[in-house]
Formats: structure tokens, sequence, C-alpha cells
């Protein structure tokens, strides 16, 4: 009777701690989309408040609409995460598939060289990335960002899929190999379709980084046309700092995106990192 | 070796080129190697040149000599580096202990709503450093009155003070934002490990009478050492290489009065100029790679000390 009593009350205090924590994380995003949508004098008089039918005010969102180009911004940072995407999985797919299915010499040393990017940060490099850049005009453009996070994103992806890629059945691989496929068709036909959660878990990895990256939007491109939702929102957070309304709704829209995907998408993505010990 | 194995290589004796293999092999070394590793090498070389007299050459160790000779460029270089440290120990006594909290609270067998708090904690990882950094600037900023208010309704008002615009407390402010996104990748991979011990062992401690908090201190915590060194490493790395959210809160300046200046926005700085500083590459190239030798030496350390002592604890 008594240890069931103290198990209740360690359990509500867990509940306690765990729920105290969630407030503490989601807090500040409800606070910015609540006042995105409420006029500038209930902002300030009632920040905590839901926005009610008297305080309720899209002015926020109609200046970000008309002042800055955040249609373009987020088409380009669309353009740039899918592409990458893209192709870090085709490429790290296949070099995956190119160390873990065939032996030939070197195999170990590639695979150490292509892991070396996982630790070591594409930063680092920014002094000739960007002399790189300017040297075959690609400054300015979405390419530009298209290569330095396809090159970012490949040493973990051909870590992850490697070691997928290694349980796939040889029986599979052979018995297509004696029907006379290819080595490409194997690889398309019969290895691809089998890794998808892999792909999936990578896709996520690979998207969050690039999405959320300034450095290289920065750095890279920085003109009006090429400009990623992250260097837009904050070149025109930074110009429109005494505007509160426009401020949190650029917040705002900045966080929707990133908000629907992850409803959509959180299963996925916490069996990813948690490489399936979640069931 | 595997059985395909041997008759793949029977097949090589006879075609001695698999051309198949470089065809997968070579798109991703030619986008690595062009976008990531020769630019790497190639900043690295340029932090042993510089312009003397008007002409670009060879200068040996001089561009180190400055950094940390010359008083302006080290006075800077020393406090980026002081601050970025204090900026990594703040997250692994804040961030790291909070998220194997988390982690092992959500990992009790049949808590409810586990999921929940599993998915929403880990929301602010996934947001940009440009957009928490300005939430908190405006939650924190006194003329909202957000910060104060809340901490009114706890009698907690008096502590209040724009602590991001306070040279003494503004680094301390920063790293906490920076923690509060990114706890949910301790607590992840922490909660991962936690699953994964195996249930005889619990069962096993149980039976001895080990429960509780003691089973976590004795049994679990030792298991889940490995899973520790590697948020440890993730956290060393992603610190020494962070920018974006000083930039972000306190500008490339990385002010009030470069109490916040971290080796990212001192190398954004050098490399790129800011206001009336001029962009310097060769000193740009010398600052990262003075940060390559620091992140190599962490992950070196890493690998060949602390993961290999842990090996022991591996089923």
């Amino acid at each position: 009777m008594s240890k069931a009593r103290t198990s209740f009350a360690r359990t509500g205090a867990v509940h306690f701690a765990l729920i105290a924590y969630t407030l503490v994380a989601l807090f500040p995003v409800f606070l910015t989309i609540a006042n995105s949508f409420k006029s500038r004098n209930a902002i300030f008089r009632e920040p905590l408040a839901f926005p009610t039918p008297e305080s309720f005010s899209l002015i926020g969102y109609e200046t970000v609409l008309k002042q800055g180009d955040f249609v373009g911004y987020f088409q380009n940072s669309v353009v740039v995460t899918v592409v990458s995407i893209a192709l870090v999985l085709l490429f790290g797919a296949m070099a995956a598939f190119a160390l873990s299915e065939y032996r030939f010499r070197g195999n170990t040393l590639m695979g150490l060289y292509l892991a070396l990017g996982i630790m070591i940060p594409i930063r680092l490099g920014t002094v000739a990335i960007l002399q790189g850049m300017v040297a075959t005009n690609l400054v300015n453009t979405l390419t530009a960002l298209i290569l330095v996070y396809t090159a970012q994103g490949l040493p973990l992806a051909v870590f992850i899929l490697s070691e997928f890629m290694r349980t796939v059945s040889d029986d599979l691989k052979n018995a297509g190999r004696i029907d006379g496929l290819s080595e490409y068709a194997i690889f398309f036909r019969l290895v691809l379709p089998l890794v998808r959660p892999a792909m999936a878990t990578v896709a996520v990895f690979t998207m969050i980084p690039i999405w959320n990256d300034l450095w290289f939007p920065l750095i890279l491109a920085p003109a009006e046309t090429t400009k990623t939702v992250t260097l837009g929102s904050q070149i025109f957070i930074g110009q429109f700092v005494t505007n509160w309304n426009a401020v949190l709704s650029a917040l705002s829209l900045a966080i929707f995106p990133v908000l629907v995907l992850y409803v959509i998408f959180s299963r996925q993505l916490i069996r990813g990192i948690t490489a399936g010990a979640v069931k | 070796m595997k059985p395909h194995e041997t008759t793949m290589d029977a097949g090589a004796l006879k075609r001695p080129r698999r051309w198949h293999i470089l065809v997968f092999l070579l798109p991703a070394l030619i986008v690595y190697t062009a976008v990531m590793i020769l630019p790497l090498i190639e900043t690295l070389r340029q932090s042993f040149y510089n312009t003397v007299d008007g002409q670009y050459g060879f200068v040996g160790l001089s561009n180190f000599k400055v950094l940390f000779g010359d008083p302006r460029w080290a006075a800077d270089f020393w406090n980026a580096l002081r601050n970025n440290f204090v900026f990594f120990l703040i997250h692994m006594v804040v961030q790291n202990p909070i998220g194997i909290a988390l982690a092992a609270m959500l990992s009790i067998p049949k808590l409810r709503f586990s999921a929940f708090y599993r998915t929403w904690i880990f929301l602010p990882t996934l947001l940009s450093f440009v957009i928490v950094g300005f939430i908190w600037k405006l939650i924190l900023s006194p003329i909202w009155g957000v910060a104060p208010f809340l901490m009114d309704l706890v009698g907690l008002k008096w502590l209040f003070a724009p602590w991001l615009g306070r040279p003494d407390s503004a680094l301390i402010a920063v790293s906490l934002i920076s923690v509060w996104q990114y706890v949910g990748i301790p607590m992840m991979l922490i909660y991962a490990a936690l699953l994964n011990i195996p249930d005889e062992v619990i069962e096993a401690a149980e039976l001895d009478g080990v429960t509780g908090w003691s089973q976590f201190w004795k049994i679990k915590l030792p298991l889940i050492l490995p899973a520790i060194g590697i948020i440890s490493i993730l956290t060393f790395v992603g610190n020494f290489n962070a920018f974006d959210l000083i930039y972000t809160v306190q500008g490339a300046l990385a002010g009030p009065d470069k109490s916040t200046d971290i080796l990212g926005t001192l190398l954004y700085r050098t490399f790129f100029g800011f206001q009336l500083q001029l962009g310097d590459r060769s000193m740009g190239a010398t600052i990262a790679a003075i940060m390559f030798l620091i992140i190599l030496a962490g992950v070196s350390l890493y690998l060949f000390a602390i993961q290999r002592r842990m090996r022991r604890y591996q089923f």
C-alpha cells in the first residue's frame, strides 16, 4: 500500500517535471505566434493573452509580405534544400553501395576519407570556398549553396547508408546477378527500395542544417534574388527592429513550415535519431 | 568473408577493371573533394601566406606570430578563445545534465504521454538560430517586459536585468539560449542509449534489490557512458564552430564590448570585414587554421583516449 503510494508520488513528480520542461520549450514559440496575430497595442498591453476578436490584426503579415520578398526567399530555400537532399541521397547511396558491396584496394581508406567530414566542419574551409566560387562565377547563385550543402551532407549520408546496406541480403543480390541484372540495376532496382527508411532518416538529418544555415547564404549568396528564408528573415528583422508586428510575423512565417513538417514527420525523425530504439 | 565476394573476386581476375565501382564512387568523391577537402587544405595553406610589400607569398609562421604577438590581435583572439571555452563549459554543465535527466524520466517504462513530451521538447532544436535568437531577444527585452512579468509571478522580479546588454552577463545569457535550443539532442541520444540497455541487466539489478535512484547511478549511468562521450564531442565540435546565434543576437561585433565574441564571429569579422575593419583573407585563414587544430585536438582526444576506454562497457 505505502509502496504503491510512493510510486504514485514519484510518477506525479516525473510528470510535473516533464510538463514544466515542455512548457519551457514551447512557450517562446507560442508567444511569438500568438502575438504575431495581434495589434501593436495588444502586443505590449497583454503579451501573454491569446489574440481575441478585438486584438486580432494581420498588419504584421501585411508589412512582411509587402516589404520583403518572402515568397521568393521561401522558393530559394526550397530549391536549395530539395536539390541538395536529392544529390546527397543519390551520390551518398551510390558511394555507400560501392563501399559496402565490393571489396577493392583502398576500400577502408576511402571509407575513412569520406568519414572525415562528419567531425570536421566545412565552415573552416570558407576562405577558399569563397575564392573558388568567385573564380567559377558562382557567387550569388543557388548552385554555390547546393554544392556546399551537398559536400556537407555526404559524409554522414555515406556513413549511415553503408551501415544499412550491409544488412541487405546477399542472396537477393546474387539472385539478381544470376538473372543477368547489371550492377547498376541491382543497385537501383533491388537495393535502393530496401534502404528507403534509412534514406528518409538521412534526408531529415541533411535537411535541418541546410534549411537553418545562416553562414553560407550570408557569405556566398547574399543577393536579394538568392536569399534563403533564414538569411531573408535575419536581414528583414534587422531592418524592422522597431516594428514589432512585422518582426513577430516574419518569425512566425519562418516557424510555420518547420512546424508543419515536424508535425507530419516527427515520428520518422525521432525514430531515425534513436536508431530504431523507439518502438 | 561473404560467399558472393569470393566469386566476385574470381570474376575480378578475369575483368581486371570493375568500372562500376568507380562510377558509384566518383560523384560523391568529386563533390566532397572539390568543395570540402581541397578548400580546407587550401585554407590551411593560406594561413602560411600573406602580402608583404605588395607581394603575396610564403611567410612561414608570421601570421600566427601576429595573431599571438600583436597586442590588438592577441587581445581579440584570447578573448574569443576564452569566451568560446566558457560557452562550451556552460553547455557541458547545463545542457547535458538536463538532457540526461529528461531522458531518464522519459525512459521510465509505461510512462504515459512520453511520446508527447519527447516530440515537443525536441521542437526548438529544429528551429534556426535566427528564429531562436530573435525570439529570446524579444522575450528578454525590457521594452516588452515578458521576462520581468513572468519572474514577478514567482516573486523574482528583482533579479531581472537586461542580461543581453551587460558585458558581465551577456555571454551566459547567450549560452543559455543555445542550451535551450539544443537540449533535445543529448536528450534523444541518451534516451536511445537507455532504451537499448537489455532488460536482463535491469531485471538482475532488481533481483539484487538495486532499484530507483541507485539503479540509475550504479547500473544505467555506467552503461550510457559511451553515449555521454558522443554528446560531449558533438557539443565540443558544435560550440567551437558556432556563429549564427551570436551573430543574430549580438551582431558581428559580438557586443556588448566583445563580451560574447567567440572564434566563429572573430573569423567572420576578420575574413569578411565589418564596418571600418577591412576583410583580411590571410588572417581569416589563420584563425580558421587555429579552429581546425582545436577541433582536431578535441576529436582525437575523444577517439583515442575516451572512446577506447569506454569500449569496455559495451556488450
